[in-house]
């Protein structure tokens, strides 16, 4: 028998861990982003974010960014995991060279992106060597805020799909094969053995993968400054920009508790749609 | 409501023989197990009826229909499995309309068959849970009316029983033996428990190393084995054997002692008896006139099983059973003074190892 503060004991470097480096800091930024450097409690940081004209279109482009990326990478991640799921041979090879992505910071990544899509970028030279253009365009400019989008959305596809792919073929193999089995002879065809068996009981990876993501997903910045700059904001860059361009910390607090706010309930919406009842679990 | 015919299926992986040329017809109604140790082909031979397994050659026939092309939901089939995999995001309704669903049948219908087939396997009150909430006797109940309900031409069943404890296992045993005879299936029921297949069998195919050594009722299985293997496997002490020299014009000599046998010119094969058709006429040196060209036997160990007594001992130095009264007086050490029920002993070659007639 052991003494029952043992496990408490046990706990306890974790959490001194947890709120040294996290809770404290989170306390800081929260602090200051209520509080004027007089101590005084106000709500002008928030008023002075959200009167900048930037913040509607980094907060609409944060949200449009996510909701563009995840639905897809999910999507993707599903299908590929299947792929892999039905192999015989080679399955781990794979799955290495599709997660090799995860091992690239995601700066490179943008860059990696931005010199495929820029001026003078395969892209463009390719198109110019099979004839469809005369000369290079600028694909990325100011006024082609859909395009950079587009390649933001490619390279965070390319870039995070991995780690959704990993999750789901970890929660796939733990299926037991005979539910399959069961369904294909009552049945059910392919599509209905994916929607009626595997969806439902991918539901705790699904859950997991989606939450990671998404606040991924709200986090993004390196990929959209490597190919858009400053020409396609996001909440992400605006911390940057207030932080060290405008030198402002308090703002980009605001900022900061923005993000956990949505990231909060994002968490809270997908544990909420993708709950399985109590009795339902394995 | 169907006949099932399996003509020449072989199953390989890689070098290794699984099924070597099954052929065997199921008759319509029919319930037939498919009976032997683990490893022997019995589980692969029901997948590949059901379809969930490709043979390597040959064909399965239900009805007028040659199905060993066709996907598993359009053979007209149904399964219990070994593990029920009855779905834990579904509730037990959800679970026995699942095969109805997939035939999208209407909802009333849904209704009625879902509602009968519960009442039939007594979880009526149960079709709201979830299979986390229920026992594995429940399960298994639940998986049995998945499949029922469906009302397929052919029942399929891979060891269903297997996890339940032995109570609920001898429950259940003679609850699916009712059901199955009002559903007018035909069934085939994969199982390494000889006492499940005996007491529920139309017909036993008893398979080993890939082959079924022999298709019979359960007595004709007991009391003639068509091989070695059978009378070896089935029957709880298994059948005895002894070993048989030639002793000219049909006579055989059997542990010292002269018995008329098949008529054969080999020089040796193999005499069997099951240990419950001997009749022991005493015991050597108690005085009891033992009828002139007894057999004897030293008594080894002795198992008191209460409805009987189990006796292993030695006969020419060789294993052999003996089933004795419960409270027959018999000590380690003695020698019984027994012969075998001549209508009883049965030979077999041991080259072959097929059963011998004796004409």
């Amino acid at each position: 028998m052991y003494p029952r503060s043992l496990p408490y004991l046990l706990l306890l470097p974790s959490t001194l861990f947890l709120c040294v480096f996290f809770l404290y800091p989170f306390g800081l930024v929260a602090w200051q982003a209520f509080v004027t450097d007089t101590g005084q409690f106000t709500s002008e940081f928030f008023v002075e974010m959200k009167s900048h004209w930037k913040f509607n279109t980094a907060f609409t482009n944060t949200i449009l960014l996510a909701l563009a990326v995840v639905p897809f990478q999910v999507c993707l991640a599903l299908y590929m995991a299947t792929l892999v799921n039905g192999m015989k041979r080679g399955r781990d090879l794979i799955l290495y060279i599709w997660t090799i992505p995860l091992g690239i910071s995601d700066l490179a990544a943008g860059i990696i992106w931005l010199a495929i899509f820029e001026q003078t970028g395969f892209l463009n030279s390719m198109m110019q060597g099979m004839g469809f253009i005369d000369q290079p365009v600028s694909l990325l400019s100011y006024q082609n805020t859909g395009m950079i989008f587009l390649a933001i959305l490619l390279a965070e596809v390319w870039r995070a799909t991995a780690i959704v792919l990993v999750i789901l073929v970890a929660g796939m193999g733990l299926i037991p094969k005979e539910y399959y089995e069961a369904a294909e002879v009552f049945g059910a065809g392919r599509w209905k053995r994916f929607t009626k068996i595997t969806l439902p009981m991918l539901k705790p990876s699904l859950q997991t993968a989606m939450i990671l993501r998404v606040i991924m997903a709200f986090e993004v910045f390196a990929v959209v400054v490597a190919l858009g700059g400053t020409n396609l904001p996001v909440l992400m860059g605006e911390i940057y920009t207030w932080q060290f361009d405008l030198q402002d910390a308090n703002v980009a607090a605001a900022y900061a508790l923005v993000i956990l706010l949505i990231s909060i309930s994002c968490t809270l919406l997908i544990m909420w749609g993708l709950r399985t009842p109590k009795e339902a679990r394995v | 409501m169907a006949i099932i015919q399996i003509k020449g299926v072989a199953k390989q992986y890689g070098k290794v023989h699984a099924l070597h040329s099954i052929d065997m017809t199921i008759a319509d109604q029919e319930f037939m197990v498919l009976l032997g140790a683990s490893g022997c082909g019995k589980t692969t031979l029901l997948r590949i009826v059901a379809g969930l397994e490709t043979a390597t050659t040959g064909e399965v026939w239900i009805g007028e229909k040659r199905v060993d092309k066709l996907a598993p939901k359009d053979r007209g089939i149904a399964m219990v499995f070994q593990n029920y995999a009855v779905f834990p995001h579904l509730t037990v309704y959800e679970n026995i309309a699942f095969g109805l669903r997939m035939a999208k049948m209407e909802q009333k219908e849904v209704d009625r068959r879902v509602e009968r087939t519960a009442t039939l396997m007594h979880i009526e009150g149960l079709l709201k849970r979830y299979s986390g909430q229920l026992s594995g006797g429940q399960r298994q109940r639940v998986a049995v009316a998945r499949a029922l309900a469906t009302e397929p031409q052919v029942l399929l069943m891979d060891e269903p029983l297997s996890n339940l404890d032995a109570l609920l296992r001898m429950e259940m045993r003679a609850e699916l033996k009712t059901v199955l005879a009002e559903s007018n299936t035909t069934t085939i029921y994969v199982t390494h428990d000889q006492v499940e297949a005996m007491s529920m069998a139309d017909r036993i195919a008893i398979m080993n190393g890939g082959k079924i050594v022999q298709a019979s009722s359960a007595v004709e299985v007991y009391r003639n084995p068509a091989a070695h293997f059978v009378g070896s496997f089935i029957g709880n002490p298994p059948m005895n054997f002894l070993t048989a020299d030639n002793s000219g014009d049909g006579f055989w000599q059997v542990a010292g002692v002269r018995v008329k046998g098949p008529d054969t010119s080999q020089k040796s094969i193999q005499f069997a008896i099951r240990p419950e058709d001997i009749v022991v006429h005493g015991k050597s040196g108690d005085g009891s006139t033992a009828s002139e060209g007894a057999f004897t036997a030293g008594v080894r160990i002795l198992e008191p099983l209460g409805s009987h007594l189990l006796a292993s001992c030695k006969v020419d130095d060789q294993l052999f059973r003996v089933v004795l009264n419960s409270d027959a007086e018999v000590q380690p050490g003695d020698t019984l003074q027994w012969s075998p029920q001549a209508d009883r002993v049965r030979w077999f070659d041991p080259e072959t190892e097929l059963a011998l007639s004796t004409v």
